[in-house]
């Protein structure tokens, strides 16, 4: 993390997001959060500390375990990586959930039906395949939100609903396996399986460069400059002759792309199928990693190695101590509801004192 | 007031449909009717969050959230004292608790409004499957009540009169809220303050204080949406429950033009429009994959609003927190 002090550049407040003071703030979040959750656990007559021990033992306590929490952690930082591109223009984009179920179910579409190709051509079209679906969802938004006014949380919202209905359908349906009774795909080939090396998914290092990458085209390139700029102030990035209308669109079709991704991953590295029960609220995780992260590419990743830690260690917690994994979605809302009260005042109020979500049109 | 508005012509139209549907077959018809009704009643509860947030200046996208969470709280008090009517009263404190803490978010700490309803509902996901338990029952649901002499019509008395407690008390909310918005001073100050809050503000309103009450007492009307689901229409509570119906009225409040009358028609076209997929899937007339009907309102909603957006203003100071002494 040495780069991330050097961010001269960057406009606006991001590159002060690294001080001491700062990372303070999610550090207590998390530490908050894990204590309320303690008392629920004592309420509910388990002992925390056998869980919480299980959980991270499990998660961090082995080669094993670490290949497993970063496995979990991929599609987090994926996840993640699509709100804060979002948010950095301005958009809150809920349906991350609904462009990784899009990736996932359309990289194990390509992974089942090209046959014959090797590893170094099949993986890379696979993960294209599921990047191009993610980002045809978000970009609906995007039209929608540039052409018509219409709010992106309320359509990324139903959309989620949409792309799940339709995706459960298709797995039901034209995509299933033969001759199964389940509804899921059939295994993707072997030429699409993502290797693994030495425990360590490939992966997670596909997501860290495009955090790394995303995080140096906002900085560094007139493009992310736009998607700034108007993320900062719609009126002014007009005044200033950029198109918020193309802006808006190409920072969702980015946002979706990047979500796609992760449910490609998540397919070709951990699943290897399709099937509806797969990748549930993975997109939702994005939403917390993403404000844990304080909305930066980069910063996104340690919360989504701790998040994805917890997931991978659940199901052993609830073995040791008896407490229901959903104790992790319990964790996540608490710590965005104690990261984002002192963090959103600070990040999202603009020197206009309007706030940037504001109304249904415009 | 025009006889031949576009209004009166949709009413016609409403009109003359259901007389078509109901001379080629009375029974089937009216039980749509009724079903319609209850699918309609708890989207027109949640609008009615909306509308009263949204007058007076505050988004709130948390309605999902609050639904779901006082759903829950309906439930399992209800399921844990044997006794719906405690259940009920849980429900209503936990929704306006929500309210509140919208409230805090949005006016004290001026946070986004729509990341503050955000959280609301995460946190209402993350609280409900984990405090989840399999099995549990209450003693029974609100049961049907016939209204004496008019729920003796046909086709009016079986639609309207034929319901569960929480579904009249829902009714006269919806009502009330229409009278209280536009003919009492409330109302008159919650428009104002939503609208231009400084002018309020000058005028000695406390906008501060009408947000804070406002947003507070819609969170309990959003929980008698959620307690009428989990207590009088589906008897139950599972993970995911209100299935994206706050987001939904939120389209329908924006379809009604914050006006609760005009919700309260989206609502029911909406209900309607459901009752009658579900209908035409028992006749076998259509075979619609479950998938596509599960999907529909979502699609409605997103056409809806792709229709509506640009032709309707909503509330002009809405979504921005307000400091005094700014213009």
């Amino acid at each position: 993390m040495s780069q991330t002090k050097v961010a001269p550049k960057e406009v606006g407040k991001p590159a002060k997001n690294f001080d001491v003071g700062s990372w303070l703030v999610p550090v207590i979040a998390v530490l908050v959060a894990m204590s309320l959750a303690a008392i629920l656990m004592r309420l509910q007559g388990s002992n925390p500390l056998t869980a919480y021990k299980s959980l991270f033992t499990t998660a961090f306590g082995s080669a094993a375990g670490i290949g497993a929490t970063l496995g979990k952690s991929t599609p987090l930082v994926l996840s993640g990586l699509a709100v804060a591109v979002g948010l950095r223009a301005g958009l809150f984009n809920i349906g991350a959930q609904g462009q990784l179920l899009s990736g996932a179910l359309a990289a194990a579409w390509a992974g089942v039906t090209f046959e014959g190709l090797p590893g170094y051509i099949h993986i890379p079209i696979a993960l294209i395949v599921g990047a191009f679906f993610g980002s045809i969802v978000a970009g609906i938004s995007g039209f929608l939100k540039a052409y018509r006014g219409v709010h992106e949380v309320i359509t990324t919202i139903m959309l989620n609903s949409i792309v799940m209905g339709i995706a459960d359908y298709l797995a039901s349906h034209q995509l299933r396996e033969p001759d199964q009774f389940l509804t899921r795909t059939s295994e993707i080939q072997a030429s699409a399986k993502m290797p693994v090396y030495a425990h360590l998914p490939l992966g997670f290092f596909i997501a860290v460069a495009l955090a790394g990458a995303i995080w140096w085209i906002l900085g560094r390139t007139t493009s992310g400059f736009r998607i700034e700029t108007v993320g900062r102030n719609r009126h002014a990035a007009w005044y200033a002759g950029i198109s918020v209308k193309r802006t808006v669109i190409s920072a969702m079709l980015i946002s979706g792309a990047i979500a796609g991704l992760g449910g490609a991953v998540e397919t070709l590295g951990i699943t290897y199928r399709y099937a509806p029960a797969f990748n549930l609220g993975l997109g939702f995780d994005g939403i917390t990693i993403a404000l844990l992260g304080r909305v930066h590419p980069l910063g996104i990743i340690p919360g989504a190695i701790l998040i994805g830690g917890m997931r991978a260690g659940a199901a052993n917690m609830q073995f040791d101590s008896g407490v229901a994994p959903e104790l992790v979605d319990l964790l996540m809302a608490l710590i965005l509801l104690l990261v984002t009260a002192p963090l959103i005042t600070r990040f999202f109020k603009n020197s206009s004192n309007k706030s940037m979500t504001s109304g249904w049109g415009s | 007031m025009k006889l031949l508005s576009k209004r009166n012509g949709y009413f016609l139209f409403a009109i003359l449909a259901t007389a078509f549907f109901y001379s080629k077959d009375g029974d089937i018809t009216t039980s749509v009717y009724a079903t319609g009704a209850a699918f309609a009643l708890p989207l027109a509860l949640a609008a009615m969050v909306g509308i009263m947030c949204e007058r007076t200046g505050i988004v709130n996208i948390g309605i999902e959230g609050t639904m779901l969470l006082s759903a829950f709280v309906a439930f399992f008090v209800s399921s844990l004292t044997q006794n719906i009517i405690i259940g009920l009263i849980c429900a209503v404190f936990t929704g306006s608790m929500m309210g509140l803490i919208l409230a805090v978010m949005a006016v004290s700490w001026r946070m986004d409004q729509i990341i503050a309803g955000t959280i609301l509902n995460i946190l209402a996901t993350g609280l409900t499957s984990f405090l989840y338990v399999q099995g549990k029952t209450i003693p029974s649901v609100f049961q049907a009540i016939e209204v004496p002499v008019l729920s003796k019509i046909p086709f009016f008395g079986p639609v309207l009169f034929i319901h569960g407690a929480l579904t009249f008390i829902g009714i006269a909310i919806i009502l009330a809220l229409y009278v209280a918005i536009y003919h009492t001073s409330w109302g008159l100050r919650s428009r104002a303050v939503g609208e231009h809050p400084s002018s309020a503000d000058t005028a000695g309103v406390s906008v501060a204080r009408l947000r804070y009450i406002n947003v507070t007492i819609a969170g309990g009307i959003g929980a008698l949406a959620g307690a009428y689901l989990s207590l009088e229409l589906v008897g139950s509570f599972e993970r995911g429950f209100t299935a994206g119906k706050g987001f939904t009225a939120l389209a329908l409040m924006i379809f009604g033009r914050w006006n609760p009358l005009g919700a309260l028609a989206a609502a029911l076209f909406f209900g309607l429009a459901q009752a009658y997929a579900n209908q035409l899937m028992i006749d076998q007339v259509v075979n619609i994959p479950t998938q596509f009907t599960a999907i529909l309102p979502y699609v409605m909603t997103i056409v809806v609003l792709t229709i509506s957006a640009g032709k309707v203003r909503p509330p002009a100071a809405e979504g921005q927190p307000y400091e005094k002494g700014q213009a």
